[in-house]
């Protein structure tokens, strides 16, 4: 299977779920436990990796041409 | 002189509690002013003053009335209210025990509020089985909001404290005045044409019921249920309750919960990684000793334990095998061997040297016999072949045709052995030994008897 592209994090915890309870059945053939294995620590690597290593998101704000720029909120609020 | 009767100041004060409980009019009072002195009890209970210029009433509203207020009073707030009068013989005052409670100006609101309530619920606008259900793991959270004020900066902060993961965009909007209404409807509606927002927060922060008017606005109400895209509703204060937080998918009680709503926090998904990646190990080292210990039991088994017995066994049977092959090559042996000498002795009886000088007396016998019988064939074909060519000379037409002998022919060859085979006029061939003619016939007479 080719390398997935830009795997989202839900899609990542969603797939190493899948993998953690097909493995936990318990009635998977050798060779498809060990291909689960290595999926899943590479699935949980990314998963950490994105939780570690994100970079905050900078807000947005809709302008009334329909475009979006960067939004920064007042931060001297008294 | 009579005599006076003096009373208690108990009898006294249960005198007027009577008159006032009996007086219909102090049943059912309605009743205006403005709050002061307001207390609210540990139990629920409210105490308070209600005033205008010249005068003061002491009020009580108790907990099971209070309860359902859709807004909270506070100092100097002005007030519509309703109850009965009647007296607290403690005290020996009379005071007020309230129903019902609206802020003042804004009965009629109160009165549109409610209405929109009913006939929206009764549409089904509220009904749980519309809601829809929030993403866990949000790519991108819309606000719709006033872009200023307090609201929004909680909103995001909380957001990205969260979750830094997801992407934030606020869609500006009027939240208070006339023309809020059509503002909030049409970011609403905008939010929904972008392809990457994944749901909705729509809100703002506390205030009076004017302010927040908007967000009780029918409008409003049905874009929210319109709207494909999840939505938390985020207006006001704990106790505030707009018919937008009915509609909406989800309420939030501020716009701070509202935005603890919208994501999950980091710090649960790495607990919630960190178990997966537990429950990863434990299955796979469980079923890698699952089977390990089949393995285990198979080497453990009788065959593995004690491979040299099956060895010997082997072994034993080899012998016996080489020993039976042994035995039967010599036996084979043996026999091919009689038969050889029985072949070798019947060879010898018959020598083929007698045969073949016999063969050789007969072959010189026959030689003979062929030659002589050969020259006499020869001569007898010799003395044919004479007396052929003799009689061959004798019949040549050349020869016949040498002592002046003619042969006719008709035109096409055929040669003529009679008279009749030609008619006068006919052109024939007379063939001579060195020649032929063109002939012509005159005439055919054919030879008679007699003639």
């Amino acid at each position: 299977m080719t390398e997935k592209k830009d795997v989202t994090f839900e899609e990542a915890m969603k797939g190493l779920e899948n993998i953690v309870e097909k493995l936990e059945e318990g009635d998977v053939p050798l060779e498809e436990a060990i291909s689960f294995y290595k999926e899943g620590m590479k699935l949980s690597k990314l998963c950490h990796d994105k939780l570690s290593h994100v970079e905050a998101e900078m807000e947005q704000i809709l302008k009334e041409n329909g475009e979006l720029e960067s939004f920064q909120v007042q931060e001297d609020e008294a | 002189m009579s005599e006076r009767r003096y009373l208690t100041v108990t009898a006294l004060t249960k005198y007027i509690k009577r008159k006032f409980d009996v007086d219909p009019h102090l049943q059912d009072v309605w009743l205006k002013g403005e709050i002061s002195n307001f207390k609210q009890h540990s139990r629920g209970h409210m105490y308070f003053t209600l005033k205008d210029q010249n005068a003061r009433l002491q009020v009580v509203m108790f907990a099971g009335q209070n309860r359902n207020l859709a807004f909270k009073p506070q100092e100097g707030m002005k007030v519509l209210v309703r109850g009965e009068v009647t007296v607290y013989e403690a005290n020996g005052s009379y005071q007020m025990y309230i129903k019902e409670m609206q802020p003042d100006g804004v009965g009629s609101l109160f009165l549109a509020y409610e209405e929109l309530k009913k006939k929206l619920s009764q549409e089904g606008l509220f009904s749980s089985e519309y809601k829809k259900t929030l993403p866990k793991y949000p790519c991108a959270v819309g606000v719709i909001t006033s872009p200023t004020g307090a609201a929004v900066r909680d909103i995001i902060t909380t957001l990205k404290r969260r979750y830094p993961l997801t992407k934030i965009i606020v869609i500006p909007a009027l939240v208070q005045g006339v023309n809020a209404a059509p503002s909030i409807v049409k970011a609403i509606q905008t939010a929904n044409k972008m392809p990457d927002l994944d749901v909705l927060i729509v809100g703002r922060g506390g205030g009076s019921i004017e302010e927040l008017w908007a967000f009780n606005e029918e409008v409003v109400a049905r874009e929210i249920f319109a709207s494909k895209l999840p939505i938390i509703s985020a207006v006001g204060h704990e106790t505030d309750f707009t018919i937008a937080d009915f509609v909406a998918d989800m309420r939030a009680p501020t716009p701070t919960a509202a935005a603890e709503l919208a994501v999950p926090h980091i710090n649960e998904l790495m607990e919630r990684l960190s178990d997966r990646k537990f429950r990863l190990h434990s299955a796979s080292n469980k079923l890698m000793q699952h089977y390990k210990d089949r393995l285990t039991a198979l080497q453990k088994s009788y065959a593995f334990r004690f491979p040299k017995n099956l060895y010997a066994q082997k072994q034993q049977d080899l012998d016996r095998t080489m020993d039976d092959l042994e035995a039967a090559m010599k036996r084979m042996v043996e026999r091919k061997h009689v038969k050889w000498e029985q072949l070798a002795g019947l060879l010898a009886r018959n020598h083929p040297k007698k045969q073949w000088e016999a063969e050789k007396l007969t072959l010189e016998q026959q030689t003979k016999l062929l030659t002589k019988q050969m020259q006499q064939t020869l001569q007898k074909k010799q003395w044919e072949f004479q007396h052929k060519i003799s009689k061959m000379d004798a019949l040549s037409p050349l020869k016949i045709m040498n002592r002046g002998y003619s042969l006719a022919y008709q035109e096409d060859g055929t040669i003529i052995k009679n008279v009749n085979q030609a008619e006068k006029g006919d052109t024939i061939q007379v063939h001579l030994q060195d020649g032929r003619l063109e002939c012509e016939v005159q005439d055919v007479k054919e030879r008679k008897g007699n003639d």
